[in-house]
C-alpha cells in the first residue's frame, strides 16, 4: 500500500486547517472501516490522513433536548445502536446499526463515516482491470451488461448503478435528520436526504459536501413518528451482509387511520431513497396489508431492472410491505 | 538491517517474536537453541513497519514505545513486529473476524485498524488472555470442551470475539451469540460447537468478572 502522512488533530478546528494545509490529497480518517480497506485496494490513495478520532467531545450522544436528539459524529456505531433513547424513540435507527456488519466493525466505524460509506460495487472495488465512472471518471461501467444482480433499479444513470450499501442513512433519512458540517466557510446544516447524489453524468461526485467539510453530528428530530418504525433488512444470509432490498418505515396512526407515514428504501437505490409518492397514498387511511402492498408498489413504481436485478423490484414491494406492517404493530 | 529502528519493550529489553526465533533455528543454530540459548545475540529482525510515528502502546500489560509506519495495520504490527501471530490474517479487509483483538476492552478488526491510532491504548490478543499461571481462559477451555475448531485458524478470533460478546451483554440467547458472533466466519463450520462453547462459558465469565453491562 503507498504511504501516507499521519496526522491528528485535537480540535474540529485544527482538523480542517490541517485539510486546508493538505490539499490535494488531504483526507478525514475516523474509523477507517471504509477508507483503509478502500486505501489496501488501492481505490483511494489518500497523501495525508486526518485522524480525527481524537477531538474531543465529538462522540456524545445528547438527548437532553426535547425536541431533537443529537448524535456527535465521532459516536461509534455500537454505541448508538444500544442508546436508550435510540432504542425507544427511533427503533429503525438502532436496527440499521445492528444489522449492519459486524460487531467488530461497529466498534470501530463512526456514524459520520458510515454516512459516507462508499460503494460495495465488485467493479469499482476491483480496480484498474474494470471500467469504473465513480473511480475513473469517464472510464464507463463494467456493472451495465456485467454482473449486476446487486445493483441499484432505482437512481441509476448511464454512467453508474452503483448502490449506496449504508445502512443509518436509510433510516436518517426516513427520520428527516440533518447534519451539521464545519468548513473553512463556516458551519452549515444539511439534511440527510439531500447530502448524497444521484449518479448522473458524475458518479464521482457522491454527495453534496466539499472535500474540507467536516461532519460534526446528526440531528433527528425527536417527536411521534419514530416510535413505531422498523428497519426491515433483506440479505443473501441473515447477517453480516449487505442489503439486497431494506426499507425503513415509521408510522403515526391517530383514530386507526395513518396521521404521518415514512418510506425510505435501501439496497436498491443509488442513493437513500424516500419515496414520498408511496408516503402520501397511505395518509388518511386505515393501515391494512392492502393498503400497504399498494404503497409499496408506488414506491418501486419508477424501478429500471438491470439484466441480473429485476427480481428486486418484487423482492422491495414485500420488504416495504411487510415493514409498514411491523411498524403498524409497533403503534 | 542492522539499522532497523529498535523494537524495544518498554523494560528495554529486545522483543525476541516465535518467528524470529524460527527463523534463526531453522538459520542454523541448530536444535540446541530450541532450549533457550538463542538468547546469545538475536539480530534485530527486517522491520517493514518502521517508521518515524512515535507510537506507546500497552499489549497484554506490557507497554511498548514503537516507532511505525502509518500505514501498518495493528494486525501487521502484532505480528511481525512483536511477534503475536495468535491474530491471524484471513481476508485483511475486515470481513472475516480472524485478526479480532480488543482495543480498550472492545473488539476490533485488527487489520483495518491503523497501528498509530492505538497510541495511548491497551490492546489484548490472544496471548493475553489465560491466567499468570497458565490456566486457560474459561472461553478458550469452552471451545476446546466442544470441539469447537477444526483446522483452529479463526478460532483466536473466535475467542477473542466470544469474550466480548459475553462482556458486552450479547451472550444471553442462542438467536442472540449467533448474530453477534456473525462477523467471524469459519470455513470448517464449526460454528454448533461454537456456539454451545459460547453458551456454556458465559456463565462462567459472569460469576467471575461479574456483569458488566445492565
Amino acid at each position: 500500500m503507498h504511504d501516507f502522512a499521519y496526522l491528528r488533530p485535537r480540535s474540529t478546528g485544527e482538523a480542517v486547517q490541517l485539510l486546508v494545509e493538505h490539499q490535494p490529497g488531504a483526507r478525514y480518517f475516523a474509523g477507517g472501516t471504509t477508507l483503509f480497506d478502500l486505501m489496501k485496494l488501492g481505490v483511494e490513495a489518500p497523501a495525508t490522513v486526518i485522524d480525527i478520532t481524537r477531538i474531543e467531545g465529538l462522540a456524545r450522544i445528547d438527548a437532553s433536548e426535547r425536541t431533537e436528539l443529537r448524535i456527535g459524529a465521532l459516536a461509534a456505531m455500537s454505541d448508538v445502536a444500544e442508546h436508550a433513547v435510540v432504542l425507544r424513540e427511533f427503533p429503525a435507527l438502532s436496527q440499521s446499526l445492528w444489522k449492519a456488519a459486524s460487531q467488530q466493525l461497529r466498534n470501530m466505524a463512526t456514524v459520520g463515516g458510515n454516512l459516507l460509506q462508499r460503494t460495495r460495487c465488485a467493479y469499482f472495488r476491483g480496480g484498474p482491470e474494470f471500467a469504473c465512472n465513480k473511480r475513473v471518471p469517464g472510464s464507463g461501467c463494467a456493472a451495465i451488461g456485467g454482473a449486476n444482480r446487486g445493483h441499484a433499479v432505482l437512481g441509476g444513470s448511464e454512467a453508474c448503478v452503483a448502490i449506496y450499501p449504508g445502512d443509518m442513512a436509510i433510516a436518517l433519512a426516513a427520520f428527516d435528520a440533518v447534519i451539521d458540517t464545519v468548513s473553512p466557510r463556516g458551519e452549515r446544516t444539511v439534511a440527510v436526504r439531500e447530502l448524497h447524489r444521484e449518479p448522473g453524468a458524475t458518479p464521482h461526485l457522491e454527495t453534496v459536501l466539499a472535500a474540507d467539510e467536516l461532519i460534526v453530528r446528526i440531528r433527528i428530530p425527536r417527536g411521534p413518528v419514530g416510535r413505531a418504525s422498523t428497519y426491515h433488512k433483506i440479505r443473501d444470509r441473515e447477517s453480516y451482509a449487505f442489503a439486497l432490498a431494506s426499507a425503513a418505515v415509521a408510522v403515526h396512526i391517530r383514530d386507526n387511520r395513518v396521521a404521518d407515514a415514512r418510506i425510505a428504501l435501501g439496497g436498491v437505490a443509488t442513493r437513500p431513497w424516500r419515496a414520498t409518492e408511496a408516503e402520501r397514498s397511505l395518509v388518511g387511511m386505515p393501515l391494512t396489508r392492502a393498503a400497504a402492498r399498494r404503497a409499496a408498489e408506488l414506491a418501486f413504481a419508477g424501478a429500471k431492472p438491470l439484466e441480473h436485478n429485476a427480481f428486486k423490484v418484487a423482492l422491495g414491494i414485500e420488504t416495504v410491505t411487510d415493514a409498514l406492517m411491523l411498524a403498524k404493530d409497533r403503534s | 538491517m542492522n539499522d532497523t529502528p529498535t523494537l524495544r519493550a518498554a523494560d528495554g529489553k529486545p522483543a525476541l517474536s516465535r518467528r524470529t526465533f524460527m527463523m534463526t533455528t531453522a538459520a542454523g543454530a541448530g536444535v540446541a537453541a530450541a532450549c533457550g540459548a538463542v538468547a546469545a545475540t538475536p539480530e534485530a529482525p527486517a522491520n517493514p513497519h518502521a517508521g518515524s510515528q512515535a507510537t506507546r502502546v500497552t499489549v497484554n500489560g506490557k507497554p511498548y514505545e514503537l516507532a511505525l509506519e502509518p500505514r501498518a495495520s495493528l494486525l501487521d504490527v502484532l505480528r511481525e513486529q512483536l511477534g503475536l501471530t495468535g491474530a491471524k490474517k484471513g481476508c485483511d479487509h475486515g470481513q472475516c473476524g480472524a485478526c479480532t483483538v480488543h482495543v480498550d476492552g472492545r473488539r476490533v478488526a485488527s487489520c483495518l485498524t491503523l497501528a498509530v491510532k492505538t497510541d495511548g491504548c491497551a490492546v489484548t490478543t490472544i496471548e493475553g488472555i489465560e491466567s499468570p499461571d497458565g490456566t486457560l481462559h474459561p472461553m478458550q477451555q469452552s471451545f476446546i470442551d466442544h470441539d469447537a475448531l477444526q483446522c483452529g485458524y479463526c478460532t483466536p478470533g473466535q475467542v477473542m470475539a466470544a469474550i466480548a460478546c459475553v462482556r458486552e451483554g450479547h451472550a444471553t440467547s442462542d438467536a442472540q451469540i449467533r448474530e453477534y458472533m456473525s462477523g467471524n466466519i469459519c470455513r470448517c463450520g464449526a460454528y454448533a460447537g461454537i456456539l454451545e462453547a459460547i453458551r456454556e462459558a458465559a456463565p462462567q465469565m459472569r460469576r467471575s468478572e461479574g456483569a458488566r453491562h445492565a
